[in-house]
C-alpha cells in the first residue's frame, strides 16, 4: 500500500475529494454572496436558507411530482431565482438607502422564516435524495475509487462559476452590471434600467443558492438546518477571500474546502474549526482578505 | 430630584414587588437577557457595531460559572465572577481581531468566531456534549443565604441586573460613553480628533462581552444547567432582535425589547411549537421594513412630536 506521510494515498484522496466537494459548494455559495453584495451592498443571510429551499424543492419535485434530478437541476433554480426577485421587490429595495447593516438583519428574519417554516414541516431529520441512476457507481483510476457523482459535483460547480466569472467579466450585459456597481447614478442616465439590474442580480444570485441545493441533495441528506450550517462557514469563507473579486471567491471556496478534507483525515476534531481559525490568522495578517482591497 | 430618577427608581419599586404577582423564574430569566440586551446595544446603539456572536459570550460565563460552582465546590458569586472574566477574556481575544474589519465584516467575523466557540462546546469533554451542564447546586449566597429558595435568588438576580444596567447608564453618560457615540456618527472625524478609535472599540466590546457574560452566568443560576443553546448562533439573533424591537440606542430599549420576546416566546412555546421561529423572523422583518426606532424610539419620538421635547 502506497502511503504518503504515514497516511495511506486511498484515504487521502479520498479526502481530497470529498474536500473539493465541499469547497464546490463554498466556492458557488461565496460567489452568489459576492455578486449580490457587489451591486446591493447586502449581505445575503437567507442565501443558506435559499440553498436549503433548493435541497428541498428538488426533493420535493421528485417525490409529489416524479420530476427527476436533471429538469430538477435547470427548473429548481428557476423557482429560487423567482422567489429571490419577490423578496427583492416587496422587501430588500426599501432597504437601499439605509445602513448595510438592516440588509444582514432583514434577510437574518427571512432566513428564520423560511427555516422554521420547514422546520414546521419536515422536522430536523433529513430526508434521502437519490443520486440519479446516470451518475449511480464510480470508477476506479486505480490509485482511488471515483464516485461519478461527486466528479460531477465538482465539474457542474466548476462550470457554473465560470460561466459566471465570464458572463460578469466579459460579455455586454456584465459590463453593464460592473458599470451600474460602480456609478449607479451615471449608469442610470446613460439609459439602463439600473433598478431591473439589481433586482435580476439578487434573484441570479438567489438561483446560484438553489442551484448549490440541488447539486447537494444527493451528497447530503436534506434536512431544513444544512443552510444555516453552511452559511457560517461560507461567510468565514468570504471574510477569507475578500469579496472584491470573482475569481477570489472561487478559489478560496475549492481551497478551503480541501484544507478542511485534509484536516478531517490528519486531525479529525479539528475539522469543523479549521476554517474559522484561517480566518482568524488571515485577519492578522492581511485585514482586507487575500484578494479584498481595503475599503 | 429630576423627573428621570423618578421614574427609574418607580421601575426599580416595580421590580421588587414584580415576583409575588408573576412566576419569579420567569421574571429572572427576563432579567437574564434584560442584561444581556443592555450590554449588546453598548455595542450595537452607542457604539455602532453590529455583533452577531454575542452568544458565545453568553454561553461561555454559563459553561464556565457552571463548572467552576460543580466541578470546583465555588460558591455562587464566584462563579459567576469567573463566569464573567472568562466571557471579558474571550472578548478581549475576539474583540481584537473582529474590530480589524468594519461594518458587514465585523458582523460576519463575530459570527464566525461564536461558531469556532460552539464547535469547541459541543467538543470538548467538561461541557457535556449535546446534554450540556446538568444539575448546577445554587449553593449559598456568601455562605449565608440559601439560594435554592427562589425569592432569595430572585434578589440576587436584581441585584446583578440593577448594578449592570448601572454600569452601563454610566458608561453611557461618561466621556468615554460619548467618545463611543462620536465612533458611531462618525468614525473618520474621530480619528481625526486624535482619539485611538481601535482601543475605545475594544474596550466597549470588552465590557459589552463581559456584561454578556455576567447575565449569562446569572442565567445558569437560575436553570441549574448550562447548554449549548445559549452558545448556538439562535441567541445571538435573539438579542439583537430584542434590542432592535425595544429601540437601539435608547437606554430602556432593550429592556422592553428583551421582556416582551422572553414573555412572547413564554406564551407561544406551548401553543404553536416549532413556529416560534417562524414568529421571530416575522417580527425581526416588521422590525427592519416598517419599525426601525423600536418600541421606546418610537414612543420617544411621538412624545417628541406632541410635547416638543
Amino acid at each position: 500500500m502506497t502511503s504518503f506521510f504515514d497516511i495511506p494515498i486511498q484515504a487521502l484522496m479520498g479526502q481530497l475529494m470529498l474536500g473539493l466537494v465541499n469547497g464546490s459548494f463554498y466556492a458557488i455559495l461565496s460567489l452568489g454572496l459576492a455578486v449580490i453584495f457587489g451591486m446591493l451592498n447586502i449581505i445575503n443571510f437567507a442565501h443558506g436558507a435559499l440553498y436549503m429551499m433548493g435541497a428541498f424543492l428538488a426533493w420535493m419535485a421528485l417525490d409529489y411530482l416524479g420530476i427527476g434530478y436533471w429538469p430538477a437541476l435547470i427548473l429548481v433554480p428557476l423557482a429560487i431565482g423567482v422567489f429571490g426577485v419577490l423578496i427583492e421587490r416587496t422587501m430588500l429595495r426599501w432597504l437601499y438607502k439605509l445602513d448595510h447593516l438592516y440588509g444582514l438583519l432583514l434577510t437574518f428574519g427571512l432566513a428564520l422564516v423560511i427555516e422554521g417554516l420547514f422546520i414546521n414541516a419536515y422536522g430536523v431529520s433529513g430526508q434521502p435524495y437519490q443520486i440519479p441512476a446516470e451518475l449511480a457507481g464510480g470508477f476506479n483510476l486505480g490509485f482511488m475509487f471515483l464516485p461519478y457523482y461527486r466528479g460531477w459535483v465538482i465539474f457542474a460547480s466548476l462550470l457554473v462559476c465560470f460561466a459566471t466569472w465570464y458572463g460578469i467579466e466579459k460579455t455586454r450585459l456584465g459590463a453593464y452590471l460592473r458599470a451600474a456597481t460602480e456609478n449607479p447614478k451615471l449608469t442610470q442616465a446613460f439609459g439602463i434600467n439600473v433598478p431591473i439590474m439589481v433586482m435580476l442580480t439578487y434573484g441570479f444570485g438567489a438561483a446560484l443558492a438553489g442551484f448549490a441545493g440541488v447539486l447537494a441533495a444527493p451528497v447530503i441528506q436534506v434536512s431544513p438546518l444544512m443552510g444555516s450550517h453552511l452559511i457560517i462557514t461560507v461567510f468565514a469563507v468570504v471574510v477569507i477571500g475578500g469579496m472584491g473579486s470573482i475569481m477570489g471567491s472561487i478559489v478560496t471556496g475549492l481551497g478551503l474546502g480541501v484544507v478542511e478534507g485534509i484536516t478531517n483525515l490528519v486531525y479529525p476534531a479539528a475539522s469543523n474549526t479549521v476554517v474559522f481559525v484561517i480566518m482568524a490568522i488571515v485577519l492578522m495578517m492581511r485585514p482586507a482578505g487575500l484578494f479584498g482591497k481595503e475599503q | 430630584m429630576n423627573r428621570t430618577a423618578i421614574a427609574y427608581l418607580a421601575l426599580l419599586a416595580v421590580g421588587v414587588v414584580l415576583p409575588f404577582f408573576v412566576y419569579p423564574i420567569l421574571v429572572m430569566k427576563v432579567l437574564c437577557f434584560a442584561l444581556f440586551a443592555c450590554a449588546f446595544n453598548l455595542l450595537l446603539g452607542y457604539t455602532g457595531l453590529l455583533s452577531f456572536g454575542h452568544a458565545a459570550f453568553f454561553g461561555t460565563a454559563a459553561y464556565v460559572a457552571g463548572y467552576a460552582i460543580k466541578g470546583w465546590g465555588f460558591p455562587p458569586e464566584l462563579g459567576i465572577l469567573a463566569g464573567t472574566v472568562a466571557s471579558a477574556l474571550l472578548g478581549w481575544v475576539v474583540g481584537s481581531l473582529a474590530i480589524r474589519r468594519t461594518g458587514i465584516y465585523f458582523a460576519m467575523v463575530t459570527l464566525a468566531l461564536a461558531q469556532m466557540v460552539y464547535f469547541i462546546f459541543l467538543q470538548a469533554p467538561f461541557t457535556g456534549g449535546e446534554d450540556g451542564l446538568q444539575g448546577v447546586p445554587r449553593g449559598k449566597l456568601l455562605g449565608l443565604i440559601n439560594l435554592s429558595n427562589d425569592l432569595n435568588l430572585y434578589y440576587f438576580v436584581l441585584a446583578i441586573f440593577v448594578f449592570g444596567f448601572c454600569l452601563i447608564y454610566r458608561t453611557i453618560h461618561s466621556p468615554f460613553g460619548q467618545i463611543l457615540k462620536a465612533i458611531r456618527e462618525n468614525e473618520p472625524r474621530a480619528i481625526s480628533l486624535g482619539y485611538d478609535v481601535a482601543k475605545y472599540k475594544l474596550l466597549a466590546f470588552v465590557l459589552s462581552a463581559g456584561l454578556s457574560g455576567l447575565a449569562g452566568a446569572t442565567k445558569m443560576l437560575v436553570f441549574k444547567f448550562a447548554t449549548l443553546t445559549d452558545a448556538h448562533w439562535h441567541s445571538s439573533g435573539e438579542v439583537v432582535l430584542m434590542t432592535i424591537l425595544g429601540g437601539m440606542g435608547t437606554v430602556l430599549g432593550p429592556v422592553v425589547g428583551s421582556s416582551t420576546i422572553v414573555t412572547l416566546q413564554n406564551e407561544l412555546a406551548d401553543k404553536v411549537g416549532s413556529l416560534v421561529t417562524v414568529i421571530m423572523g416575522l417580527i425581526f422583518v416588521v422590525c427592519v421594513l416598517a419599525f426601525r426606532r423600536g418600541i421606546v424610539g418610537e414612543i420617544s419620538a411621538l412624545y417628541k412630536r406632541m410635547f416638543g421635547g
